[in-house]
């Protein structure tokens, strides 16, 4: 086939405008800018104007470019390229391996491509299937065994109709581009096929059957996993201002999510913070395997000073590599950080196409492409009964800390969770700083409705009444008012803030989470006799004290039993004692 | 080789030029030939056609249409010699301290990010002898963080005393908008502190054109990084990056670009983090460091809410006090649990009791705090005031933890702290023998 071609008729920053000299153009199509020094500068076709004029957005740095340098049309989509080997990777937002890179140039030199899966691994292959079966696409072919799993072999997903095995390689060692068998349509057209395959960014992959997230997803964080939790499948935001904490709650919800496989899309944000979980996982073991954290673990760096118009394509190819682990059943988990920077890219290109532009500048089409995006999230029912699930969580990152923005409105209204990070609670320490009244989530929580609801319910009265301090003083409110007061303020302190670089408090499980909800509630549930407002503040003041050396040792230590002991017979005692006066 | 001149002018504004002219490379440099034979440097900014979008070094005042443009086939950029240090240089790169030209290799401006995979991550700590940094936001070599201040703080001051006071191996000054006694004052505290011989300053006053001020965190990183590649720790220091963005609101503005947020271009926060991002500890080589200054008046204004999602923190000054609220190092964790047992502990207790003391500043102004806790508590805001935020004293991290333990041994008893029982045990001063705090007169 016939490539189309065209040459550069204008420049501004990533925007290129190109006119087509041959063939013609598809929109969202890939094309190859060649520079003077014939480096290959990756971009793709974002609009198709009047008279054989179209846009691009280049994804790399266009200085040195020229009005009439060559454009070469590839027909393609962006796509991703899926198989064996994405596993333990850090990549680049166009699937370029960041170590691979750093072999070749120290910085991200422009026009440098790398196969983004290794090509000469040899991977042990098993065929499910016999000549004369009959398959799709999507159908299972064989497995090789993967890190933490066996990793299922497609017929690609993008392959429709009937097509009969032709020919099965024997069980053995191949590479992902080596071909694995033949399949014929009705036609007698054969497709040869190999254990990775590509899919294009930007369109979901359908569901076999879609079903609706409701098993929560522990996520260690105990805040979320009694109030605001996420369920397998499900989506959730954590808007917030800066250095209210939402890269540590990012971080956290990486390491200690019970999810099968983790994919980071860091999207215009501080390389440091990428650094420091791809240097840091492969150290760390996965309680829940046993294995290095890594093994679960995919990361796509596209960080701030990279080329921005690549943030867009970043986030897409981690939903995409999402989807394709949720084909092979596992339950996996994609954080977004920022959704707010790939919006500002958005921005960014449709100010330098002219477009006229919506609030804060934002394109008019900003809200379609977020709830789209989050709508990718979801669990499904594959063939043969078994359930995969992706699970997004998006970072906003509003201007001015201001939740009436359009990315966030648009982001709010297509999620089920939301997590808005406040500062005045990140400025009291009292993280994770999520804000206990305002947040929500439609998932069901690893405790019981009534029990959140209990929890919920003394969190308002608390704030009420903490409110009410202010304007009276203390002397202005009963006692019993304070000593609602003070278990509100418990709770806060004991329960919902947690310390995440503390090796035991930074991750609860399920097992500990209702352990301690029960002892908070025996707490609560304690009628308490004492008058005045300092011996009340004493009273809760101990209490605290022995809760949180709790919270700080292990299950198995031996002072665990003996700290809790302890615990309860300072409940029991002060009221105890006050009785008796 | 023979370069093209071009005459035909078509449009000329405040720092913009366009031309027509044919195979001219995007960002590449252009000299602006004035009728009687001045020189002025411009860069090629976006190209449509054959018309050519330069930025004028020099500014557009003064320039005619029968000036001639002549295209110079390179890109910016910057000397590179260690013969470099102890001068000073304008935003084109021009010495401005009346010494010679030199003689140096040519380095890009404005290059590619470093491969995350180059980065190390950050782990050293930078003292610094200002507590209210050491204690609660610990630097880290390779960190970027702004001051936001006013106009009219020391924030000038602050950054100076830091980067003398500091084991850096290079400093580099960045002026973006200094008024000419703020260049002034960088040139002497620099001479005072004896460390000249390891400083070049790059400036750019009020009476510069903006293209050279928008120049000059590139010129300032570019050698920056040249330091760091060669194995040397280099500071830079920028100030003010308001300034800076500023212009930059100018420059899209005479483009006719779409503004953002409060005429911003919508690229602000990638303009930014492309010059913050420098900052890197470096696998295999040296490490950059950057500390900025941010003017503000709210930090919701644009400038500060865009750096701060970049930066790696930021401390914040008022009234010549360092705050608490406000300030924060992001990367403090990385060193605080290496340098004594307590430190992070007290840093979250100290903090918690402020934020404490905060809302009883609020509930005073209704007159209802009268209980003998809410007293304790608002005596403590001030002690820690006048012993925690001053950022021009110099106290040594240990005694600085020290002092934090005396001042809450001062006003609270030990179960009001909410710090474990282990920690009060092995440092809580018994009976008022505090280490370093001064009993205050009324006590």
């Amino acid at each position: 086939m016939q490539k189309s071609t065209g040459k550069v008729t204008s420049v501004s920053e990533s925007l290129v405008g190109a006119k087509i000299l041959e063939g013609a153009v598809m929109n969202g199509e890939v094309a190859y800018i060649v520079l003077e020094d014939e480096k290959r500068l990756k971009a793709e076709v974002i609009d198709v104007k009047e008279e054989g004029n179209v846009f691009l957005q280049v994804f790399e740095d266009t200085r040195w470019m020229k009005v009439g340098d060559a454009v070469e049309f590839t027909g393609l989509p962006l796509t991703v390229k899926l198989g064996p080997g994405i596993l333990g990777l850090v990549t680049d937002g166009l699937q370029n391996p960041l170590y691979e890179l750093g072999k070749i140039e120290w910085f991200l030199e422009r026009g440098l491509e790398v196969d983004p899966l290794d090509t000469t691994k040899k991977w042990p292959f098993t065929p499910k299937i016999s000549l004369g079966d009959k398959v799709t696409g999507g159908s299972v072919i064989g497995s090789v065994p993967e890190k933490l799993f066996e990793h299922k072999i497609f017929v690609p997903f993008s392959l429709r109709g009937e097509y009969t095995v032709e020919k099965v390689m024997n069980a053995g060692e191949y590479t992902v581009d080596d071909c694995i068998g033949v399949i014929v349509d009705d036609a007698g057209n054969t497709t040869e096929l190999t254990m990775a395959f590509e899919w294009p960014v930007k369109i979901p992959m359908p569901f076999h059957q879609r079903s609706v997230p409701e098993t929560p997803m522990p996520t260690g964080i105990r805040i979320l996993d009694a109030l605001f939790p996420i369920a397998y499948g499900g989506s959730a935001c954590n808007p917030g201002p800066f250095g209210a904490g939402k890269t540590v709650l990012q971080h956290s919800l990486a390491r200690h999510s019970q999810a099968d496989v983790v994919i980071i899309a860091a999207c215009g944000e501080r390389a440091g913070e990428a650094v420091e979980v791809f240097k840091d996982f492969p150290k760390l073991t996965d309680p829940r395997t046993g294995k290095s954290l890594m093994d679960r673990t995919y990361i796509v760096g596209n960080t701030s000073s990279m080329p921005v118009a690549a943030r867009e394509a970043s986030v897409y190819m981690a939903t995409t590599v999402g989807e394709y682990f949720r084909k092979q059943g596992l339950n996996v988990l994609m954080l977004a950080d920022s959704t707010s920077r790939w919006a500002q890219a958005l921005r960014e290109t449709s100010g330098r196409k002219e477009e006229i532009p919506g609030p804060e500048a934002f394109p008019m089409y900003i809200s379609t492409l977020i709830s789209a995006l989050y709508d990718r999230a979801g669990v499904e029912i594959l063939e043969g009964g078994l359930t995969g699930s992706l699970s997004i969580i998006g970072t906003v990152s509003p201007a001015g800390g201001n939740f009436d923005e359009p990315v966030t409105q648009a982001t709010l209204l297509s999620t089920g969770a939301f997590w808005g990070l406040s500062r005045a609670l990140s400025d009291a320490r009292k993280y994770p700083a999520i804000d206990r009244i305002d947040s929500n989530s439609k998932y069901p929580s690893l405790l019981e409705h009534e029990e959140v609801t209990y929890l919920l319910e003394l969190l308002r009265d608390g704030q009420t009444i903490a409110s009410n301090i202010i304007l009276m003083g203390e002397k202005g409110i009963t006692d019993d008012s304070y000593i609602r007061y003070q278990k509100a303020e418990l709770l806060d302190a004991v329960f919902l803030q947690q310390n995440s670089f503390h090796e035991v408090d930074g991750v609860t499980t399920p097992k500990r989470l209702r352990l301690m909800f029960n002892m908070v509630k025996d707490i609560i549930d304690t009628p308490i006799e004492i008058k005045g407002k300092q011996e009340i503040r004493s009273h809760f003041n101990f209490i605290r004290q022995a809760f949180l050396d709790w919270n700080y040792l292990k299950p198995d230590d031996k002072e665990f039993e003996k700290q809790k002991n302890k615990l309860v017979n300072l409940v029991k005692l002060r009221s105890h004692v006050e009785e008796n006066i | 080789m023979l370069r093209k001149t071009y005459e035909n002018i078509d449009s000329i504004g405040r720092a913009i030029l366009t031309i027509k002219a044919k195979d001219i490379h995007n960002k590449e440099m252009a000299e602006v030939i004035y009728p009687d034979g001045r020189k002025a440097l411009a860069q090629v900014i976006a190209l449509d056609g054959d018309q050519v979008t330069l930025q004028l070094f020099g500014g557009g005042f003064g320039v005619s249409t029968d000036c001639k443009i002549r295209f110079l086939g390179k890109p910016v950029q910057v000397g590179f010699s260690d013969d470099m240090l102890g001068r000073i240089y304008s935003g084109n790169g021009q010495p401005i301290d009346g010494g010679p030209e030199l003689l140096a290799d040519m380095v890009r401006v404005a290059g590619p990010s470093i491969n995350p995979v180059k980065r190390l991550i950050p782990k050293e700590m930078i003292r610094t002898g200002v507590p209210l940094i050491d204690v609660f936001n610990s630097l880290v070599r390779s960190q970027k963080i702004p001051i936001f201040a006013k106009a009219g703080e020391p924030y000038n001051r602050l950054l100076a005393n830091i980067a003398a006071q500091t084991d850096a191996d290079v400093i580099i000054i960045g002026g973006v908008g200094l008024k000419y006694d703020e260049y002034h004052y960088f040139r002497k505290r620099i001479e005072e502190a004896g460390s000249k011989h390891k400083t070049i300053m790059f400036i750019h006053t009020h009476r510069d054109s903006i293209v050279e001020g928008l120049m000059v965190p590139d010129l300032a990183l570019a050698v920056a990084e040249q330091f760091a590649l060669q194995g040397k720790n280099a500071f830079v220091l920028l100030s003010d990056m308001t300034q800076w963005s500023d212009y930059l609101r100018q420059l899209a503005n005479a483009q006719d670009q779409i503004p953002a947020n409060q005429g911003y271009p919508g690229d602000l926060y990638s303009q930014l983090a492309s010059r913050y991002e420098k900052a890197a500890d470096i696998d295999g080589a040296g490490s950059l460091t950057i500390l900025g200054v941010t003017t503000m008046d709210d930090v919701t204004h644009p400038v500060p809410d865009n750096t701060g999602y970049i930066t790696e923190g930021q401390l914040y000054m008022k009234d010549g006090y360092l705050e608490l609220f406000g300030s924060l190092s992001r990367l403090k964790q990385q060193v605080n649990d290496k340098t004594r047992p307590d430190h992070r502990s007290i840093m979250n207790a100290m903090a918690k009791l402020l934020s404490e003391a905060e809302e009883r500043v609020k509930a005073q102004k209704f007159g209802s705090v009268k209980d003998d806790y809410s007293l304790r508590l608002l005596e403590y805001r001030k002690t820690f005031q006048k012993e925690l935020m001053d950022p021009f004293v110099y106290v040594e991290l240990e005694d600085a933890l020290d002092l934090c333990w005396d001042i809450l041994a001062l006003h609270f008893k030990k179960e009001e702290v909410g710090l474990s029982s282990k920690l009060i045990e092995q440092y809580w001063p018994e009976e008022r023998k505090f280490k370093i705090l001064k009993e205050m007169s009324h006590e």
